[in-house]
């Protein structure tokens, strides 16, 4: 296995389950499942096991292994010089039970549905440009911006609003933009997180192909997970290109007032999502539209930044649900602490946020009191 | 086994409890060298009843029951030697309550150390714990079970002098509350004016109960705080440093590290010297203090202050330390181990060239590092080696290297610190025959099956 030389090394001091200033556990499968096998020291410790044959390959390995959200907390905190590699040895262990075909089923129908239809929903390529039916938004040309959509912004309904958002705001700004539709495919940053490396980099060939063949130099994406692909995971393989989250494009329309907002008295608070914070250091971009937009009131979760708590969605886990059910759930937690601000809106810039976090909110009965908004909602809403 | 996982499972919810092979293989484990033994099954509890509970059915079934807190004694305090249930108690840790003006909280028993740092720091910033150096998931509880130190033990004694109150679900499975908390809603001592119990467990390793809630005595938190560092290739002069910087009553911590790396620490012995204060001229007339109760070392040419620089000040400030589990991996072996004896400080010149020995005998990386009890009462002295996790033969160095502290530290008038099973033996042999009765007496009576975490503290195996 990658990094076997590295598993022993773990102390398991813990501090990789923290924040930052220790206010609470930060480690999404930690802090629901609360077993120490279930953090990342006990995972690290586990894969060692497994590697010198003290344990096997099991469903509740597998559980332990999968539910690992991939928010790079531990990353963020360990004390060792290996910190950086924490989040690739857990999916370095995946590649090694992806290889060995025992996973969990869900994660095998995930992956086997993007190897056969591009998408984990098995709907047809045909659709994948739908959403973007009533909006201006028309097919990629020769248009300055790619606008890579995703799946989950494609197919999921609560996403597509939020792909329709950001398209329009995209527009609406004076970008020239354009998008793939049926050309489009699966960034593939899940499959590689849930360890098919193999299919992975077949998604992302495939992509870079297309997008060369389309002439793209510059890409905004709707999702930070396929921001993260493209940026970190695409080069290596050819694909360098211009990768923008669409925040970071927005951030200085609105700043820069090229689009007029109205007074907005709306107290919201922002969830970072990890793939755009943790993993790529984006924090400001998001917050810096929301604090341009007149009367609006941003509040922090005590959780934020660098030390935001994960909705659980990450890793792969929005399409397996291993981490997402019960009271204790992530996204359930997340939506609790977000209540404490006193905040009405919970500003996303993540479809997979959006959609796990508006779930929570109905699972907590909170509908009447708080409200999952992407960051172009917000800012439609509050056009003048 | 299996009823017994479903009468836990009934108790705790089947979510948080578990006989798995994957459960059993953590928690046979702890950090450091001692061999594993698995448990039969591992609960995580989130209340008092539940471990009342817990511990009916254990009693009832005649079945061992660990209290485990992070887990990080590493002298295998919480491996379960004669199987049973681990109970991890961290899903217990809410901060019930603080009372600003008698300076103390009342916490879980799974509470965090990083925890309440964080929390008094956001609600009540005039209070702080004596937060001792290892991670910040070590919890309060099991800290003061094994009379940890801290932050403040210059000042205040073990962490366990700090208290003011226990709750602690005895081998019966009886709730029974320690200090003034037996018969006040206000838990401001943990004994007197009544007979002092809290030694009926402080110090017991979980052998005669099971902590569940505890109170912590808190105490005024400066806006400032610094560190000098005073440097002596000297160790005799050592202890007499310490008498001097103890007079003082300037000095909030005083540790003193030894190490071979980098190359400049070598053969010098770093006094660490923490203090605070709530103005520039409190800090100043404190460092100056400070600084003149050595000036006769200074004038003989026998150590000086060093220039800390800041990144050094920053790691040293940093509380808990997390430089201190990065020792660890100085091998890149993800592995340390210390044995720490509680000694006098006219021992520090002995430790540190035992150290030494020891690390050339064994060839292995160490860092000696004693921390300051009281008004120069005793120290804790930390023969700490580093080793490699996929080395065998270099941990079983270590052990031999440890085992040799141990009887050192003995023949030295040294009393162990957290001991390991052997050690606790070794304690027992050479303790007074009354006082080992006493213990055993006390054992017998707390725990009259041999259910609290059994291999502990047993009279009866010497």
């Amino acid at each position: 296995m990658k990094y076997a030389d590295i598993v022993h090394r773990c102390f398991r001091c813990g501090y990789c389950k923290f924040t930052g200033d220790y206010t609470d556990f930060n480690c999404p499968a930690y802090r629901k499942f609360r077993f120490e096998t279930y953090s990342p020291g006990g995972r690290m410790w586990l894969i060692r096991g497994w590697l010198n044959g003290e344990i096997k390959n099991s469903e509740r390995f597998q559980e332990i292994l999968f539910s690992c959200a991939t928010c790079a907390n531990c990353v963020e905190h360990c004390v060792f010089t290996f910190s950086e590699d924490l989040v690739n040895i857990f999916i370095a262990a995946r590649e090694e039970l992806v290889a060995e075909g025992l996973i969990p089923p869900q994660v095998r129908d995930y992956l086997k549905a993007i190897h056969v239809n591009g998408n984990p929903y098995k709907l047809p390529a045909a659709e994948r440009g739908k959403w973007a039916a009533e909006t201006p938004v028309e097919p990629y040309r020769d248009q300055e911006y790619l606008f890579y959509v995703g799946c989950v912004g494609s197919y999921d309904e609560r996403a597509v609003k939020m792909a329709r958002a950001v398209g329009t705001l995209l527009m609406k700004a004076g970008l020239s933009i354009g998008i793939l539709g049926e050309k489009e495919t699966c960034d593939g940053n899940e499959v590689r997180a849930m360890g098919e490396s193999g299919l992975f980099e077949q998604l992302a060939e495939q992509n870079i192909r297309t997008f060369h063949d389309m002439g793209v130099k510059k890409i905004i994406t709707l999702d930070p997970h396929a921001y993260n692909a493209f940026k970190n995971d695409y080069p290596p393989l050819g694909g360098e290109f211009e990768v923008f989250h669409y925040t970071q494009i927005l951030a200085p329309v609105i700043g820069g007032r090229r689009i007029l907002l109205k007074e907005c008295p709306l107290t919201v608070t922002y969830h970072d999502p990890c793939y755009l914070g943790r993993h790529n250091k984006e924090y400001e971009a998001p917050r810096s539209i929301l604090k341009a937009i007149p009367g609006l009131e941003l509040t922090e979760m005590e959780r934020n930044s660098e030390n935001a708590f994960c909705c659980g969605g990450g890793g792969g886990n929005f399409f397996t649900d291993i981490l997402g059910k019960g009271e204790e759930s992530p996204a359930r937690l997340r939506v609790r602490e977000a209540l404490d601000t006193g905040a009405g809106v919970i500003a996303v810039a993540c479809p997979q946020c959006a959609k796990m976090l508006e779930d929570a909110v109905k699972s907590e009965g909170l509908e009447d009191r708080l409200k999952v908004m992407d960051i172009a909602e917000i800012v439609t809403g509050c056009l003048s | 086994m299996t009823d017994i996982v479903q009468s836990l499972a009934r108790i705790v919810g089947d979510a948080y409890v578990s006989d798995r092979p994957e459960e059993a293989y953590f928690y046979a484990r702890d950090p450091g060298l001692m061999p594993p033994h698995k448990p039969d099954c591992v609960v995580v509890p989130k209340s008092v009843e539940e471990i009342q509970e817990i511990v009916r059915l254990a009693a009832r079934e005649k079945i061992p029951v660990v209290p485990m807190g992070a887990g990080l004694a590493l002298t295998g305090l919480v491996i379960p030697l004669r199987g049973g249930i681990v109970i991890d108690m961290k899903r217990m840790n809410r901060i019930l309550k603080v009372d600003e003006m008698a300076r103390h909280a009342i916490v879980e028993g799974g509470t965090s150390q990083g925890y309440l740092k964080a929390y008094l720091e956001k609600h009540h910033p005039r209070l702080r714990h004596s937060i001792p150096d290892s991670p910040a998931t070590a919890t309060i509880a099991a800290n003061v079970m094994i009379h940890g130190q801290g932050r403040l033990t210059q000042q205040y004694g073990f962490n366990s002098d700090m208290i003011c109150g226990l709750e602690v679900v005895l081998a019966s499975g009886e709730v029974c509350r320690i200090g003034s908390g037996a018969l006040s809603p206000d838990w401001f001592s943990k004994g007197p004016p009544l007979p002092d119990l809290t030694g009926l467990f402080l110090g017991w390793f979980g052998a005669t109960g099971i902590i569940t809630k505890i109170g912590v005595k808190l105490y005024p938190r400066k806006k400032m705080r610094d560190v000098e560092i005073f440097i002596t290739d000297r160790d005799s002069l050592v202890p007499g440093m310490v008498y001097e910087l103890t007079h003082t009553e300037m000095v909030e911590d005083i540790n003193i590290f030894a190490q071979p790396k980098p190359m400049i620490f070598k053969d010098n012995h770093h006094i660490t010297l923490f203090y605070t204060g709530d103005t520039e001229e409190e800090m100043e007339f404190k460092r100056k203090t400070i600084w003149h109760s050595l000036d006769r070392f200074i004038r003989s040419k026998d150590g000086g202050f060093m220039g800390v620089p800041p990144a050094m000040k920053s790691t040293l400030l940093d509380m808990p330390q997390r430089s201190v589990s990065r020792f660890a991996d100085v091998k890149k072996g993800g592995g340390f181990e210390y044995s720490g004896p509680i000694i006098m400080v006219d021992k520090y010149p002995a430790c540190a060239r035992k150290i030494l020995e020891l690390a050339e005998k064994y060839d292995l990386g160490y860092s000696g590092m004693a921390r300051i009890i009281g008004r120069s009462h005793a120290m804790m002295y930390g023969f700490a080696f580093t080793f490699n996790r996929a080395d065998p033969d270099m941990m079983e160095r270590t052990r031999q290297a440890l085992h040799e502290v141990s009887v050192f530290a003995l023949e030295a008038g040294g009393v162990f610190w957290k001991g390991t099973a052997d050690e606790q033996k070794m304690a027992m042999q050479k303790m007074d025959p009354a006082t080992r009765g006493l213990m055993g007496m006390i054992k017998k009576q707390m725990d009259p099956h041999g259910i609290m975490n059994p291999g502990n503290w047993e009279v009866t195996e010497v």
